[in-house]
């Protein structure tokens, strides 16, 4: 199924939540979704006949400075036909509903955009650091981060 | 024993020092902390298989510090794991030497400026005996520091503090 046939089905099924997309001319066709409908979306994704989105094969976190974004890239095994879906949210409320219910996958890769980025996975049942000590304070991936003069005693910069 | 074995009809007497006797102990059987870090693990990895086969010189990796004589930080040391090296090496009976292996243990490396997580140096937690430059060295280059270490060794004295 070419992106133009998911991005039909999705937009007469959500109308509104549909936000902009760009479907030709680059690798990997996206379609931007209103954050607080993500979950809807992913769980319709996964479950339509004809679409059948049974992969997530990566979930990741951008700073577009002022605003933050998750990036969803789902494929399907039994179509073989892929879509990227993106939510962006402001930095000071970086709320985005989790799809772990959805795609296990997705519990480790919401716990990393949220190590990094700060992105505030609601309905993720055990969201803390994946890859930092639990004791670091920040998130190192943000445009705006600055790394600190020590940690635990141990000077950072060179 | 090789400059020895088969030379005495009977059983015999050898007269040595102290010093000279332990230096060659500890010198010939340098036990190694098992763990690696990064990509330099490899390379510590391919010293000890059988092309280079560091267990000529005596060296034996170990699973637990409390049998170990050398540690060598092999790879870049992020600082959740500085914390553990600290601690390992605490655990580690006297004495005790490292080796700091490749450009991350030794100094950062590519890390230096934009590693926010990279501790720029091993030797900022732990003191370091030998640095072994490279990234990642040779297994050859590795050994020349396990020489280097068995150098030093040799010339320590129980008459002299060591300053650690």
């Amino acid at each position: 199924m070419t992106a133009q046939e998911i991005h039909d089905i999705l937009k007469s099924q959500f109308g509104d939540a549909v936000l902009e997309s760009k479907l030709d001319g680059v690798p990997d066709p996206f379609i931007k979704i209103l954050p607080e409908r993500i979950k809807e979306v992913s769980a319709f994704s996964k479950n339509d006949e004809r679409l059948q989105f049974d992969y997530l094969m990566c979930l990741s976190g951008v700073d577009y400075k002022g605003k933050l974004g998750v990036v969803y890239h789902l494929f399907s095994m039994t179509h073989k036909h892929k879509i990227v879906l993106k939510v962006e949210v402001p930095t000071d409320a970086p709320n985005v509903p989790s799809v772990e219910a959805i795609w296990k996958s997705a519990n480790w890769h919401e716990r990393e955009a949220f190590d990094l980025y700060g992105i505030n996975f609601i309905g993720h049942p055990d969201l803390r650091r994946i890859l930092l000590p639990y004791d670091w304070e920040g998130h190192p991936l943000r445009k705006d981060y600055e790394v600190p003069e020590f940690y635990n005693g141990m000077r950072v910069p060179y | 024993m090789g400059l020895l074995d088969q030379k005495f009809e009977s059983a015999n007497i050898v007269v040595t020092t102290m010093d000279k006797l332990l230096n060659w102990a500890r010198l010939s059987s340098l036990w190694q902390m098992q763990f690696g870090l990064a990509c330099c693990a490899i390379e510590m990895m391919a010293a000890s298989a059988s092309n280079f086969d560091m267990m000529r010189f005596g060296v034996i990796p170990r699973a637990t510090p409390r049998q170990c004589d050398v540690m060598i930080v092999s790879g870049t040391v992020t600082l959740k794991m500085a914390s553990r090296i600290k601690r390992l090496y605490d655990q580690m009976s006297e004495p005790r030497y490292v080796i700091s292996m490749g450009s991350c243990a030794n100094c950062g490396g590519p890390y230096w400026e934009h590693g926010y997580h990279v501790l720029k140096g091993v030797d900022r937690v732990i003191p370091v005996d030998v640095y072994v430059p490279g990234c990642p060295p040779r297994p050859e280059a590795l050994i020349e520091g396990l020489i280097k270490l068995q150098e030093k060794i040799r010339n320590e004295s129980m008459a002299k503090k060591k300053a650690v």
